[in-house]
């Protein structure tokens, strides 16, 4: 089979899959059923020629898995007052909005590169001088860490920032919660 | 029976052997990352992911005893300081923020690629570090009732 | 240009959740969801036909590769993500336990 009907179906299959995540009622199935949309989306990566970003996608939905599971699992919420059931009228809208949308985006698809056809003007550069310019070989590393570093420095900082927000937050509840106790 | 913390005998047993192969992995990831598919991103979560294992498997304070949290802090703050600081080595050198000052080697070796290694050692050390703790904060409260335990 | 579309389905359906749910832990799945269609988007332009993967090996002759620029692009996208997911479930757990509900109408509602 040609690579575009594996990915048509590995597409279909996502859709399906982030469908069902959302109209889910068990949260779960819901956590569960995200975690299979990013492990397709690692297959997809593999499809495509990305073996870099498959691991890294692989590694990171089963740490997003474990993060969502430690942190909504034991509630009991969604049983005594269930927040899933939705406004009819305003799905309805919301649906035939996005149907216009994609009606309507389907001629800027058209004026894009074919699939398997890439312009390539800055990657055929790196494709032929990289591995002499860094003595790197694996050239997505190349450009990550040495032609485009600066990039890597804004997400380790975004990355740093993130996480120091989590934590910030986390702390935050400790001390407040803390002095509203000694309030009442 | 309180002190019975974490997960059954055989997951503990399992976990004492194979949470080292996965740190092992993960160091391989991340010093073959110039090499191979990989790197320090992947590296890193793979690390962390084996901090996870143990503290799924054993719970919260053999954690504590095992690990120094506040060290761990300090490792991450160092891993992003030290990126910075070679990038500033690189002006110095070359006259470029975050060139490569050191020799390129030979292509496919182990020791070659200048800096590309170095900073995959530090990107990978604070990844990894970085994620435990989110997941080692977040599991602090029960939220279930309200509050902190 | 069939790939292109059902990728924009995706981001159709994690913007749908984003806009109509009211549980909090749905519209952080959403906010995943979107991300994982806007990743992929960039990975299929980048991919050219009967290209291999962007790593050169010792044995090997050199053949056409894919374009190595939109994968290092979406390798930070990817991190960035986890952080992102990480710090909303943080703020959701926050909420959760000052309002003692997921529900954001009645999180609006709640004073205080």
């Amino acid at each position: 089979m040609p690579i575009e009907t594996w990915l048509i179906f590995i597409l279909g299959f996502m859709i399906v899959g982030s469908i069902m995540a959302l109209e889910i009622k068990d949260l779960l199935s819901s956590i569960i059923a995200i975690g299979i949309v990013g492990l397709a989306l690692s297959v997809a990566f593999l499809f495509l020629q990305a073996p870099d970003l498959a691991i890294v996608q692989f590694l990171f939905e089963i740490f997003a898995i474990i993060i969502l599971i430690l942190a909504f699992l034991k509630k009991e919420y969604h049983k005594k007052d269930d927040p899933s059931n939705t406004n009819k009228i305003l799905t309805l809208v919301t649906v035939i909005t996005l149907g216009a949308i994609l009606f309507f985006s389907i001629d800027v698809f058209k004026a894009l590169p074919a699939f398997g056809e890439p312009y390539m003007n800055t990657a055929k550069y790196y494709l032929e001088n990289g591995a002499t310019e860094t003595g790197s070989a694996n050239l997505v590393s190349a450009i990550i860490l040495d032609y485009r570093a600066y990039d890597t420095l804004g997400e380790v900082t975004v990355l740093f920032t993130a996480i120091l927000g989590a934590l910030t937050i986390i702390r935050i509840k400790k001390k407040s919660s803390g002095t509203e106790e000694d309030v009442v | 029976m309180k002190s019975q913390e974490g997960m059954t005998i055989i997951v503990k047993t399992v976990t004492r052997i194979s949470v080292w192969l996965i740190f092992v992995y993960g160091i391989y990831i991340i010093f073959h990352g110039h090499l191979t598919p990989g790197g320090g991103f992947g590296g890193g979560v793979i690390i962390a992911l084996g901090f996870l294992n143990v503290f799924l498997a054993y719970g919260k304070e053999y954690i504590k005893k095992w690990l120094n949290i506040g060290l761990l802090h300090d490792l991450e703050a160092t891993s992003a300081i030290l990126f910075v600081g070679i990038g500033i080595i690189g002006i110095a050198m070359t006259g470029g923020f975050l060139a490569n000052f050191l020799s390129k080697g030979t292509l496919f070796r182990l020791f070659s690629a200048g800096t590309i290694p170095l900073l995959n050692i530090l990107i990978g050390a604070k990844v990894g570090v970085a994620l435990f703790l989110v997941v080692w904060s977040l599991s602090l409260f029960h939220i279930d009732e309200g509050g902190e335990q | 240009m069939i790939l292109y579309i059902l990728c924009f389905i995706l981001l159709l359906v994690g913007l749908y959740g984003v806009l109509t749910k009211k549980d909090l832990i749905k519209i952080i799945l959403s906010l995943s969801i979107m991300g994982y269609a806007a990743n992929l988007f960039l990975i299929l332009f980048a991919y050219k036909n009967d290209a291999i993967f962007p790593i050169l090996s010792e044995s090997a002759v050199q053949e056409a590769m894919v374009d190595p620029l939109p994968q290092a692009l979406v390798l930070t996208s990817i991190v960035i993500e986890l952080g992102i997911t990480a710090m909303l479930v943080a703020l959701a757990v926050r909420l959760y336990q000052k309002y003692k509900t997921f529900d954001i109408t009645k999180i609006r509602s709640l004073s205080g």
